[in-house]
């Protein structure tokens, strides 16, 4: 197949495999074409998205902007403190308003769980999900699989282990769905307060041991510890986080084998992950960023060719 | 359906033969001169010139397979999306004579495309085309080819196939078929 089955990307969710695939080969292309001297491709010039970011972000706003412009589309950005949203403008509004002046698709960051889904139901434009709370973000759980395929060939029967906040990341959640269409085997490790109730049920394996979890993955995606969103007290400190969970270069050194380390960043150095780590050649954390503008990339492309 | 064998085996190797030693008289020692296959089929045809070309000349000519996908000009106007393909070019086209190869010449609008892509990698001194079968009468842009095995006469409702005996045909050849009615 050469074409996606939804004309929106709304959750990892909602692909099938084969979808997975054209992305990540896709992604392949991209990546070559990011690597020219001209890193830029004339495919999407009659197009114009819109960037809305409800939330904060620097990788994720930057990686799809330079996507978007490699691919030739006009952009607009938005962000929500300074809009009229802080007027009392509703959600629907606020992106009808945006789409009138033409704009064909929106790529959307909102601290609420399913504010793509409620969009793509309520406007016209292709939706991109660009993380919705603490559900899913599935341009970053793609870009992590392009990566650990990269490193690793295919991901068929390898072991992956989520480690940190499960609870509040919407990158967990997305790489796990991402990983098992893959046929990847999943784990997830954390302090038992940042696990969500009934994680088994989605078919991962679940360790509260970091070292055992380390030991039994040919990846560690090792995730922040997401303060913003954590009302109450889940650990007693950060320094006892950091002394129970946190990654560091000892640890990975007693493994009898290379693992490979990852971190959808933002890094709190010397909480989930120690410099050591995240320094080492272990990490490959700068590849998944530049691996993401490829995505993305292959994600908008993908999406724009989709017939409505 | 109707089928009709326009080159064999043996004038296929023939004319690779000719386009060699054509390349050969115009190139000199092809110091400054690289070859781009045109994917997905050129390419088939780029590494037969450039095994033929080492049989001859004993040089290894820098070639590079050239993906145009990104770069057509039918985009979100097609039923379905092409599925691109590798771009494998590890040098510059930069004052470079450039020869663009591929299989078969219908629209023009592929070696447009791939015209467009290949600027990505620097401006050419000069571009030149070959093709294995020019089907002259059905072009959409104006574009010629330098080197051509074969020009037919074709309509849009026929189709011109190129089998290669390295990708699982019998043998090399060429044939015009007609389209299925709808």
């Amino acid at each position: 197949m050469s074409q996606l089955s939804s004309r929106h990307l709304l959750g990892i969710k909602d692909l099938t495999p084969a979808d997975i695939q054209l992305i990540l080969e896709t992604a392949e292309n991209f990546k070559e074409v990011i690597n020219r001297p001209i890193k830029k491709v004339p495919s999407l010039r009659d197009i114009t998205i819109a960037n809305i970011f409800f939330e904060n972000s620097t990788r994720t706003r930057l990686s799809f902007e330079l996507a978007e412009k490699r691919l030739s589309a006009d952009v607009v950005n938005f962000s929500s403190s300074n809009s009229s949203v802080k007027k009392g403008e509703t959600l629907v509004d606020t992106v009808n308003n945006i789409l009138s002046m033409k704009v064909d698709m929106v790529v959307m960051r909102h601290s609420s769980p399913g504010a793509p889904h409620f969009l793509a139901r309520n406007v016209k434009a292709n939706i991109v999900n660009a993380g919705d709370g603490t559900h899913e973000h599935p341009t970053q759980a793609l870009l992590d699989a392009f990566s650990m395929r990269e490193k690793l060939g295919d991901l068929q029967g390898k072991k992956i282990a989520i480690i940190g906040d499960i609870l509040h990341s919407r990158v967990a959640l997305s790489n796990i769905f991402c990983l098992q269409k893959l046929g990847a085997e999943v784990m997830v490790c954390g302090p038992i307060t940042l696990l969500p109730k009934h994680i088994q049920s989605l078919g991962v394996k679940v360790e509260l041991d970091v070292r055992k979890a380390l030991a039994w993955c040919d990846v560690a995606n090792v995730l922040r510890i997401q303060l913003e969103r954590q009302q109450i007290k889940y650990f007693p400190s950060l320094r006892e986080y950091s002394l129970y969970y946190g990654v560091n270069k000892k640890m990975l050194e007693e493994l009898d084998r290379e693992i490979v380390v990852m971190h959808p960043g933002p890094i709190n150095r010397g909480v989930e992950l120690a410099s050591d780590v995240a320094d080492s050649d272990h990490a490959i954390i700068l590849q998944q960023v530049e691996n993401g503008v490829a995505v993305r990339m292959a994600v908008l492309y993908l999406l724009a060719a989709v017939k409505a | 359906m109707q089928k009709r064998l326009v080159l064999n085996q043996q004038q296929i190797q023939i004319i690779l033969k000719r386009f060699c030693h054509q390349l050969i008289e115009n190139h000199d020692n092809f110091e400054n001169t690289v070859l781009l296959g045109l994917q997905p089929r050129g390419i088939i045809l780029l590494d037969r010139i450039v095994e033929e070309l080492e049989n001859i000349s004993g040089k290894k000519v820098p070639a590079g397979y050239l993906d145009a996908t990104f770069h057509r000009d039918d985009f979100r106007r097609r039923d379905f999306p092409l599925k691109a393909n590798e771009t494998k070019i590890d040098f510059l086209v930069e004052g470079k004579k450039v020869i663009l190869v591929d299989d078969v010449l219908y629209k023009g609008r592929s070696v447009r495309a791939a015209m467009d892509a290949m600027i990505a990698f620097g401006r050419p001194q000069k571009v030149e085309l070959m093709v294995l079968v020019d089907r002259k009468l059905t072009r959409d842009y104006p574009i010629m080819p330098d080197y051509f095995g074969i020009r037919v006469n074709t309509i849009d409702t026929q189709y011109v196939v190129v089998e290669w005996a390295s990708q699982g045909q019998p043998e090399d050849a060429v044939w015009i078929t007609e389209k299925e009615q709808k």
